[in-house]
């Protein structure tokens, strides 16, 4: 199977002349299939417009990006990815099975497939039992549940994903990564994931991607152990080392600047 | 049980207000003597209301038909053009000016051209000024509440590759719901006095307007007031089927609220 995605030599430049904004600097990244991958880094690093360049949301100024062997913009029109936002976004006049069927129904897929598709989604993400709800009768974090969940929906090999649990509370934003995982080991998609916490970093990810600002770039790589993700990880040894290091990667760069 | 309490302390104060206020019109007409075709009391105004309740529904429901099928129209012509404009720019500088220009026409002035320009026996007339007046607050609101969108709806249509028109049908115009039934809520009552205004210039002898000048002219000073009340009632009518078709359309908005 071939990679995820491949960014080569990305740049982007916001505006032009004195009052430019270098955003970022020659970026390579390479994910592979089902690879879990953090973009990790102050505000104003980049990480936010790296993801929309892959999501061809954004044009970058130089370089290449390929998704799923295609040119980003093809693979926005083929649906290779699924995306989700700190905010869920969702539309408040539809129930939620109808959130999570918005996408299959933009591309034609039949109602019985896609309510059946939508119930698949809803016991992934545990919330059977409200898929006629509205989204404004559910928590925070019921509502990026079902952002997750319509990502998901036309079973994408990517998801992308800027900081889906940034305006969470810490408890369940812990909840939300150990479910995160789940998801992940049964749909064995690939993931993107924006954050600028560490140790969410470290928690979900195989690598953990470091980026500094002015102009934003990847300035350190972190691996990550290969070793089953469950609470126990979080009072692991390996675990606070890789904290530890990302961090360092961090402030070192800081401290340079 | 609690619902209905709720109602009852919200509706009470109104309530005892408009009661205080009709006991104190009787009796200051009584303590001062005032003449009838001067202020007539709220009791002889009621007399009058229940004595030609029959003239004044009919006049009614001719100022009623006016108004609705204007209303109509206006609603229908300010929606599509609202879409239009939010969707194309060149368009939307065309009509944005057009319509503000159209909101400025002085309807008394042009009540007698549409007038001597349709037969004297039509009612399109009528209709058309009710149209062109409640065509501007329908448009204005609505166009606003298409032109704003999330930006995290934006980004998502664009990346399920959706189209201008996909996501205008599928994000932008139910969002502008609440834009568009603020309108329709002012140009509800609008148009009940659009059309009776309309009334004044001649053409048919229908309709709540010919009925307070007939009544005025034949100095039944409490019979025109009564008219003045059903003219009321009809404005309210419309106000509150307007309202009634905002909570019917937009059923998520009184749901309860996150646990």
């Amino acid at each position: 199977m071939s990679d995820a995605i491949t960014i080569a030599g990305v740049s982007k430049r916001f505006g032009s002349g004195a009052t430019a904004v270098h955003a970022l600097e020659s970026v390579d990244l390479v994910v592979g299939p089902g690879e879990f991958v953090s973009l990790i880094g102050p505000s104003g690093c980049g990480k936010s417009t790296l993801l929309r360049i892959i999501a061809d949301l954004i044009p970058p100024t130089q370089g290449t990006v390929v998704v799923a062997d295609k040119p980003v913009g093809t693979a926005r029109l083929d649906q290779e990815y699924g995306i989700a936002f700190q905010q869920a976004g969702l539309l408040e006049w539809r129930s939620v099975r109808a959130n999570i069927e918005l996408p299959l129904q933009l591309h034609g897929v039949g109602r019985a497939e896609r309510r059946a598709r939508a119930m698949e989604l809803l016991e992934l993400v545990g919330l059977e039992e409200f898929a006629d709800h509205h989204p404004s009768q559910l928590s925070g974090g019921m509502q990026q549940r079902v952002a997750i969940a319509r990502a998901l929906a036309p079973r994408p090999a990517l998801l992308l994903m800027d900081e889906p649990f940034g305006a969470l509370d810490e408890m369940t934003r812990e909840r939300m990564q150990a479910e995160l995982i789940r998801i992940c080991a049964e749909t064995s998609a690939a993931v993107v994931f924006v954050t600028h916490s560490i140790p969410e970093a470290v928690f979900l990810s195989r690598r953990v991607v470091v980026m500094s600002p002015r102009p934003g770039r990847i300035t350190a790589t972190v691996e990550v152990p290969d070793v089953v993700r469950n609470e126990d990880f979080r009072e692991d040894e390996r675990f606070y080392a890789a904290v530890t290091e990302v961090r360092e990667a961090l402030r070192g760069r800081l401290a340079a600047a | 049980m609690r619902r209905l309490r709720s109602a009852w302390s919200a509706a009470w104060p109104p309530l005892a207000f408009g009661v205080a206020f009709l006991a104190l019109w009787e009796a200051f007409v009584d303590w001062r003597d005032v003449e009838p075709f001067v202020l007539p009391k709220p009791s002889v105004i009621w007399e009058q209301l229940t004595e030609n309740l029959d003239i004044i529904t009919r006049a009614m429901w001719a100022t009623a038909q006016n108004a609705l099928v204007g209303l109509a129209i206006g609603v229908v012509a300010g929606l599509l053009m609202a879409i239009l404009a939010a969707r194309l720019r060149t368009l939307d500088e065309l009509l944005t000016p057009l319509s503000a220009a159209v909101a400025a026409i002085p309807i008394v002035a042009l009540t007698p051209v549409l007038n001597t320009m349709f037969s004297t026996t039509s009612s399109i007339p009528r209709r058309l000024i009710v149209a062109i007046v409640v065509f501007f607050p329908v448009f204005v609101n609505t166009a606003r509440g298409l032109r704003r969108i999330e930006p995290v709806h934006a980004e998502l249509m664009r990346s399920y590759a959706a189209g201008p028109w996909t996501t205008t049908r599928m994000v932008r115009l139910p969002g502008a719901l609440p834009f568009f039934f603020t309108g329709l809520r002012i140009a509800s009552s609008t148009a009940v006095i659009a059309a009776i205004v309309s009334e004044y210039f001649g053409g048919l002898q229908k309709g709540l307007g010919p009925a307070i000048t007939s009544a005025a002219a034949a100095s039944a000073y409490p019979r025109a007031w009564a008219i003045v009340v059903a003219a009321i009632a009809l404005g309210l009518v419309f106000y509150l089927a307007a309202v009634a078709a905002e909570w019917l359309a937009m059923p998520w908005r009184r749901l309860s609220v996150a646990p």
